[in-house]
């Protein structure tokens, strides 16, 4: 917006605004009748959030009240002694998503990078296609892709990790494992290619919208592209980098789909990654439909509820790193 | 040369070739996804999954008509149910809400919306909708696909609406037209091709969702277009068959997964074509 | 809008198109019975089969969809369908208590499937006991002394075992665990038998479909599943030693043999296990599975249930044989003719 519109902006009247104080005195029935159409729409829009998190929390109270606080650091799943626990699919949640953001940020800023600074112009808009491409593509043909092609392939991989890094001392027990092809690390992989196109997109936007006058004088004093990468662009698009990148983790936390095809559902809790594991999402999508008691059903709700709480989290601390963020930036917030 | 120029030089060359290496590992892997799919896609394509029901388990049929119909019902449903509520609400951010407090709360929990995964939404339609009416049902996964389409349509409703230019609306209410003909008649067509494109990318963002059908649409072996049962549907059908050590429901399961991509490659190039045309006109 | 030729136009060709696909969608619109029933992935090639069937013979349309036997006893108590399928009966005791009543549709077993190179189907020995403790991750190897013992001659690899199970509820499981928990003590002390059990070791498959494509895709792995899956996927099983000593091959008579030494119409609601029977050609892993129905379901929606199995019964058992699925004996089918009569009227 340049700063013509933006006087403009300031100055436009409402339709609303503007039929209130000119032309007739009182509001036409069918002017009321679309505006009250318009305010229940929004209103709905509002409320469903709150909606689902009140049904959801009313639906798991009898977990709740069985199992309280203790539900997130207990590990037993176990339907035939009626005891549940969340902490295996907490953690899987946690692990299998940072996985996919440790693999999915730094590919995505080196993607963004490239099509914005140093990919000749006939590459750059079939590379950007094609990275949105990836966000086109349905989760469940990940899911699909990830069990039937990847895990084969990645299976052949794994006797390497196991037996190079799975033998570092202390830290290898995060790689030892049969050669399964599916588990922690498959899972967190597949993710984090679906979450890659997203955070990478967002990111070549904002670079590509970085002001040319600041990349320009930035190489005219001899910077590298590097160079401006790190220390102009990205500080100079800090906030909507994050915000990009929760946006990502945000999918990558609430994924069912390619995660349960890959995650071999085992609620046993290791260290190893490449072992079996659960999450949140792909729990309650294998066992909903089973759960035979109203405690385990309920249960399988209170994890629900956990996950949008971890969600909700996430959120609300992209929107406090955006405050910081902006504020330090010395934009008013 | 100094010894920092050369060592600029050389962190500048690594980023380089890590950033070109990145860029590869990308298209890489998408090249690998759409290729397997294409390639075990296309193989499986036959005249008779369009005109064959999902066969039983263990038998040689080969059909996924009723999944192709019931995923369009369930999704056209949705549109029915989604684009009315997005359209009405987008319109009250950008015409009667703007920047007030309520306006940018309701952003705010619909930018959350956004990002809610969909089996939440699945648990929240089967709270409200299939346990009370009793059993599964095509209209319950309906509306769990509609509450995950709104939130799309809000936004770009709501940002499209607002890129209107104030003179078009300002001569229309010079000619005395009321506020919701001016709205319907002169703001919304002024903002169509980015309605439309918001409408496309929501139909083609649930096209593929799984989770909030599992327990609210489940499935059915049958052709069926009845609202109040369950119903067949793609997604489901790829789960189920993808999972199984059956030849020909592996097979399917890939024509289903093929088709889907088309569907929604279709649909996000189709927005994509109708925004960049609107573009080069204004 | 304004109102002229050109509008109407347009309305009246939207109208049409709208009104064309709308006709094209119900042309098929169906008019007759449809039925909703879920539970067994065990039992699901049966009713699939016998639905299909149905459906050609009466226009009656049976929709089952296989979602485990938890799944089956959890929507039949919240009566979301018609009738739930699961391998694992309830006691009369919860029946009573829930207001349901079940009956058995056939007679079937399960088996041990591995993944081993060069090994052929059927060549692999093992007994309860042994695979007890590869369940509780006891036995870790293939090359193991204990599985050693029970295949001489046969080469077994330096190889980790993969256990893989259920990730849902499943009577399947329920069948394997209750065997398991017959035959060693410290699997029923520290597991028990249920349609879901807190596994100690091992990798979760959804669906009798899950645990048969995890094992064909991770070598070295071993699993359990329906033996009418072992026969369509043509995977590798195993023999077992039965509880007369005996070394089996899974088959429709072993699974009526095991069938034999027990009485359906003296159990109170048909309360059966078939696990670890005597009997010289008894397979060890046999299993019943039931069909679970509302009481206070519409008279209407049972009476359509019990027309449909009532058809599997008479009609249906060339089918269940050729999927070996043992039919039942002809006693148990009058018992729950008069069960049905009983309890709900019909």
């Amino acid at each position: 917006m340049t700063s013509s519109d933006a006087a403009v902006e300031i100055a436009r009247p409402a339709a609303s605004e503007v039929q209130r104080v000119v032309g007739r005195g009182f509001p036409l029935p069918i002017d009321f009748m679309f505006r009250k159409a318009t305010v229940l729409a929004a209103f709905l829009v509002g409320a469903v959030l709150f909606a689902t998190v009140i049904a959801i929390t009313y639906d798991s109270w009898l977990s709740i009240k069985t199992f309280g606080f203790g539900f997130l650091f207990s590990q037993e799943w176990d339907p035939v002694a009626q005891k549940f626990g969340a902490l295996p699919f907490i953690v899987g949640t946690l692990v299998s998503s940072t996985i996919a953001m440790i693999l999915a940020i730094p590919i995505s800023f080196g993607i963004a990078v490239f099509i914005a600074e140093i990919a000749p112009s006939w590459i750059k808009a079939p590379i950007a296609a094609a990275i949105e491409l990836l966000a086109a593509v349905p989760s469940i043909v990940y899911g699909l892709w990830g069990l039937l092609i990847f895990a084969p392939v990645f299976g052949q991989f794994e006797p390497f990790i196991n037996d190079h890094l799975g033998v570092i001392p202390g830290l290898g027990v995060l790689f030892r494992g049969p050669p399964m092809g599916i588990g922690m690390l498959t899972a967190g992989i597949v993710l984090g290619v679906m979450v890659l196109p997203y955070i990478s997109s967002i990111m070549r936007d904002v670079f590509v919208a970085v002001p040319s006058s600041l990349r320009e004088s930035a190489y005219a004093i001899g910077s590298t592209t590097w160079e401006v990468a790190w220390h102009i662009l990205l500080p100079y698009t800090r906030s909507a980098v994050i915000g990009g990148i929760f946006l990502g983790l945000g999918r990558a936390l609430g994924e069912t789909m390619a995660v349960t095809f890959v995650i071999g559902n085992s609620n046993t809790l290791t260290p190893s990654l490449l072992m079996p594991g659960t999450t949140i999402p792909s729990v309650i999508a294998n066992e909903f439909t089973e759960a035979t008691t109203h405690l385990y059903l309920s249960s399988l709700i209170y994890l629900g509820l956990i996950l949008i709480v971890i969600t909700l989290i996430v959120r609300f601390a992209a929107v406090l790193l955006f405050r910081t963020l902006d504020r330090k930036g010395g934009i008013k917030t | 040369m100094s010894t920092l120029y050369k060592k600029r030089r050389a962190v500048a060359f690594v980023a380089g070739v890590l950033m070109a290496i990145s860029t590869l590992i990308g298209v890489l892997f998408l090249l690998w996804i759409l290729a397997t799919t294409l390639k075990l896609g296309v193989s499986a394509m036959h005249w008779d999954l369009f005109i064959n029901d999902t066969p039983p388990p263990g038998t040689d049929g080969y059909g996924l008509r009723n999944a192709f119909v019931g995923s369009l019902f369930l999704l056209g449903i949705s549109l029915v149910i989604g684009v009315p509520i997005g359209l009405m609400a987008g319109t009250w951010l950008a015409e009667y809400g703007f920047q007030s407090r309520i306006a940018n709360t309701v952003r705010f929990i619909n930018d959350m919306m956004l990002s809610a995964p969909s089996i939440e939404i699945g648990l929240f339609s089967y709270a409200i909708m299939v346990d009370p009416m009793g059993h599964f049902s095509a209209i319950s996964g309906s509306v769990a696909l509609s509450i995950l389409m709104i939130p799309v349509i809000v936004r770009t409703t709501d940002e499209m609406l607002t890129l209107v230019g104030s003179d078009l609306r300002e001569a229309a209410l010079a000619l005395g037209a009321p506020t919701w003909k001016v709205i319907t008649q002169i703001t919304w067509k002024a903002a169509r091709s980015g309605i439309l494109t918001g409408i496309i990318i929501a139909l083609a963002r649930v096209s593929g969702e799984t989770a909030p059908l599992l327990f609210t649409a489940l499935n059915n072996q049958y052709f069926s277009t009845d609202l109040g049962h369950p119903i067949a549907n793609l997604p489901v059908v790829i789960f189920q068959f993808a999972m199984s050590p059956y030849q020909n429901w592996q097979q399917m399961a890939w024509a289903g997964a093929f088709i889907t991509v088309m569907f929604v490659l279709v649909l996000s190039i189709g927005a994509r074509w109708i925004l960049g045309r609107r573009q080069v006109q204004s | 809008m304004k109102l002229n030729r050109r509008s109407f136009a347009q309305a009246a060709v939207a109208v049409a198109v709208f009104g064309a696909v709308g006709a094209g969608l119900t042309a098929n619109a169906y008019a007759g019975v449809r039925l909703t029933g879920a539970g067994s992935t065990w039992v699901y090639p049966l009713v699939a089969k016998w639905s299909a069937a149905y459906e050609k013979e009466t226009g009656t349309q049976v929709n089952y969809q296989s979602i485990g036997s938890g799944g089956g006893i959890a929507q039949i108590k919240a009566g979301t369908v018609a009738f739930g399928a699961s391998d694992m009966p309830l006691t009369p005791d919860e029946l009573a208590k829930e207001g349901l009543i079940q009956f058995p549709t056939a007679i079937a077993g399960e088996d041990m499937i591995y993944n081993l190179a060069g090994i052929k189907p059927g060549e692999v020995v093992l007994s309860g006991p042994v695979v007890a403790d590869i369940y509780l991750g006891k036995i870790k190897k293939w090359n193991d002394p204990a599985i050693a013992k029970l295949n001489p001659g046969l080469k077994l690899p330096d190889m980790d075992i993969t256990v893989v199970h259920r990730s849902d509820g499943s009577g399947t499981t329920f069948t394997f665990a209750d065997y398991l928990s017959k035959v060693s003590s410290e699997w029923k002390q520290k597991v028990g038998a249920n349609t879901s059990v807190a596994w100690p070791t091992g990798v979760g498959g959804k669906g009798n479909e899950g645990v048969a494509s995890y094992v064909q895709r991770i070598p070295g792995s071993i699993g359990y599943v329906e033996y009418a899956y072992i026969l369509e996927g043509k995977l590798s099983y195993a023999r077992m030693v039965n509880s007369d000593g005996k070394v089996v091959s899974p088959s429709l008579k072993g699974f009526q043999d095991a069938a034999a030494h027990v009485d359906f119409t003296k159990a109170q609601d048909f309360y059966v296990i078939l696990t670890d029977k005597p009997g010289p050609e008894t397979w060890p892993i046999s299993g019943c599975t039931w069909q679970i129905l509302r009481k206070n379901a519409p008279k209407a929606t049972n009476e359509e249930v019990t027309k449909f199995f009532r058809w599997g019964f008479v009609k249906g058992q060339p089918m269940a044989e050729s999927i070996s699925f043992g039919p039942l004996p002809p006693a148990t089918v009058s018992a729950i003719e008069a069960y049905w009569k009983k309890n709900l009227g019909l």
